[in-house]
């Protein structure tokens, strides 16, 4: 009876219902129905891209007419790896990127453990949308805003000057300054939870061994946030490497992003090439955090 | 463990796969390396309704876009190309009818292919251009016509009254490391591998052993100088800038007093109430070496999807009152000799919305051909040295490795 009802009711039930039905109990088709879209984003889209950047690396470009010849030469890594001014440039992008993240990490704790460990739940929301406040604003507007403070007739300067003293200006210094500012976010928030992770009572039980508050901080406290330090590393690491525009507004100075964007137009194998060198730095700086456990936060 | 394995393998198996793919379709449409094109139209038709253009800012606009579309009933899209090299790109693409390239665009867009000879006869405003703007090496290759020139400027030393005094003659004080030390942090230049030739053109009067002629066509021993001239400079420099908006900051704020810029900055801090300043009309408005500039040619794509419309606009753009519209809107001197008559250009003034200037022709020389032979037009830097010295000349890509060079 029971199997005659479910016959008769077949042809009435939705396209939805059958769906479900067709998927149950079938796990390959399960899993691929879940991730056939994120994977075909992933392999065309996303690590496609990676493999037509290596692969255009690898071919020139006709000085007479700007076309690129599709022929394999290793000219352009030739000419990264002995022309001195690209190892310059290179060297000052990872020099200031390690800049901005230990300016950015010894900022951020501080903040992160008050809002851990310490502030009022009120306290706390506020801070936390006083951090990613400043998320929400256009990019463009943040570093013409530092462009016009650090500009000789600008506020730092005017702010200074009764001290006897002036600015930065516009240079090197001034990308660090800007790029710590711009990524200050992405370090508070991983140390932040991290640090949430670690229980008071681990605090607590330090304290009553006997351990002074900086004992507690030196052989608690930073162990357990470490990873935590180094996962908000990546992103202020890899944002600064791949930046372009602040330099090009607060400075002088060519990074890897300025050469590779004036290269794009007219000489498009060199600066695959010279993209290539980015993505080998982050490769070595993942394989490292991920030997200090930064993965665990992420 | 083993399903992890699989999957592993799997994925390999799909990345190598994609690699494979990517070769194959690299290689199978293999570059169509520099056959220029030969076909010339023969005769306009009807236009086509539509008309997508690229050019500099302020070369499309209103009142005579419109205008263009309510004669023509050609819609114009109109795309901004920032600099050479992103005009040749766009083109590239053939998503295009035409653009306004400079000489350092035109010679690349020819060579390659991406752009059609222009067949003169059909634009009948061609006859009353300028003499000294027809058949040259940037709009003419072998004889054949490949666009119809624009209009043509030459790039200028400004500077801040309060702060540069004396008024200065010459590019030395950008150039010459004496000098320049003086202004050492506080100079502005142009951020873009033809630089190059402003040193070469500076070089010219001040090194004449050199033996330079045309500054964008250097052999080795040349441009080495010109290169080296600019890595003395670099300490001087204040600013390198290639977008016009953050020059015009930069010299607001007080961070620059001197600098290589164009009419359109200049201008556009006099309105803002700033002291500037640039060579007067008693040195012809460039520094005594002369100076670089740009002479502007429209061009027709060879994928050209709206060709009627295309030809229509050539001759629109150059017709006597609105070649007077669009120089006098943008700074520059207009390429139709007709343009110049003061009742054309009053009437163009008031259509733009313009101040009246019947003595625009005058002061930006359009008809004054002695005042060009000190302006040297943007040309793509070739090999080919177009003189006895032959193939000895230092090309494009040399110039662009050597900027990256100069500014470290």
């Amino acid at each position: 009876m029971e199997a005659a009802d479910a016959l008769a009711s077949a042809p009435k039930r939705s396209v939805g219902r059958r769906l479900a039905d067709l998927f149950h109990g079938r796990r390959l088709l399960q899993v691929s129905g879940l991730l056939s879209g994120p994977l075909a984003w992933l392999v065309v889209g996303y690590i496609g891209s990676l493999i037509v950047l290596l692969v255009a690396s690898f071919w020139s470009v006709s000085a007479l007419t700007g076309e690129i010849s599709q022929t394999f030469t290793f000219d352009n890594f030739n000419t990264i790896f002995t022309e001195p001014v690209y190892r310059t440039i290179a060297w000052r992008t990872v020099r200031v990127a390690a800049l901005v993240t230990v300016t950015d990490a010894v900022l951020a704790f501080p903040i992160a453990f008050y809002m851990a460990k310490m502030a009022s739940r009120r306290a706390r929301a506020a801070l936390v949308v006083g951090i990613l406040m400043p998320l929400w604003s256009f990019y463009l507007v943040k570093v013409y805003a530092w462009r016009t403070m650090l500009s000789a007739d600008g506020v730092i300067n005017w702010a200074l000057g009764p001290l006897g003293l002036h600015g930065p200006g516009y240079g090197t210094t001034a990308v660090w300054l800007v790029m710590s500012y711009l990524w200050l976010p992405y370090m508070i928030l991983p140390i932040f939870a991290g640090l949430e992770r670690i229980p008071d009572s681990l605090l607590s039980a330090s304290e009553d061994l006997g351990a002074s508050p900086f004992t507690t901080f030196r052989r608690v406290i930073l162990p357990l946030a470490f990873p935590a330090v180094v996962a908000g590393s990546i992103f202020t690491f890899s944002l600064t490497l791949g930046d372009y525009i602040t330099p090009q507004l607060v400075s002088n100075s060519q990074f890897i992003g300025n050469v590779v964007s004036t290269n794009i137009t007219n000489n498009l194998p060199l600066a695959s090439a010279f993209a290539v060198v980015p993505i080998m730095i982050m490769v070595i700086y993942l394989l490292v955090a991920r030997a200090f456990g930064a993965f665990e936060h992420l | 463990m083993r399903g992890q394995g699989q999957a592993a393998r799997l994925a390999w198996l799909i990345a190598a796969g994609l690699v494979v793919a990517l070769f194959a379709t690299g290689c199978g449409s293999s570059s169509s390396t520099g056959d220029r094109n030969t076909d010339m139209a023969q005769s306009v038709g009807k236009g086509e309704g539509e008309l997508n253009l690229i050019g500099w800012a302020g070369y499309v606009a209103n009142p005579w876009k419109s205008q263009f579309e309510k004669e023509t009933g050609c819609q114009v899209n109109f795309k901004v190309g920032g600099t050479s090299d992103q005009m040749v790109q766009l083109m590239r693409t053939g998503q295009y009818d035409g653009v306004s390239a400079s000489g350092n665009a035109s010679a690349r867009l020819v060579d390659a292919g991406d752009v059609s000879p222009v067949n003169v006869n059909l634009v009948p405003n061609y006859k009353t251009i300028f003499d000294d703007l027809k058949d040259q090496p940037y709009n003419t290759f072998d004889g054949t016509h490949y666009g119809i020139p624009h209009a043509r400027g030459a790039n200028v030393l400004m500077w801040n009254k309060d702060e540069v005094k004396p008024s200065p003659t010459s590019w030395d004080v950008m150039l010459d490391p004496k000098k320049a030390q003086q202004y050492k942090g506080k100079i502005s230049v142009y951020d873009d591998p033809i630089y190059i030739a402003d040193a070469a053109v500076y070089l010219k009067t001040h090194q004449p052993d050199l033996g330079i002629d045309n500054p964008y066509e250097l052999d080795s021993k040349q441009f080495d100088a010109a290169v080296n001239l600019l890595k003395e400079q670099r300490a001087n420099v204040g600013e390198y800038w290639s977008d016009a908006l953050k020059q015009i900051s930069a010299f607001a704020g007080g961070d620059d007093w001197l600098g290589t810029t164009w009419q359109y900055q200049y201008f556009a801090l006099l309105d803002k109430g700033e002291p500037m300043d640039t060579s007067g009309e008693t040195q012809g408005f460039v520094p005594k070496e002369g100076a670089t500039g740009w002479s502007d040619t429209w061009m027709i794509s060879s994928q050209a999807a709206h060709p009627n419309c295309m030809y229509e606009w050539m001759n629109f753009i150059v017709s006597p009152k609105v070649n007077a519209e669009v120089s006098q809107y943008f700074g520059e001197a207009p390429s139709q000799s007709l343009s110049c008559k003061p009742s054309t250009l009053t009437a163009a003034a008031k259509a733009a919305g313009l101040p009246e200037n019947p003595k625009f022709c005058d002061q930006y020389h359009a008809a004054d051909q002695s005042f060009w032979k000190n302006v040297y037009y943007w040309q793509t830097p070739l090999a080919d040295c177009g003189d006895s010295r032959g193939d000895e000349c230092m090309d494009y890509n040399d110039w662009v490795s050597a900027w990256t060079d100069i500014k470290g």
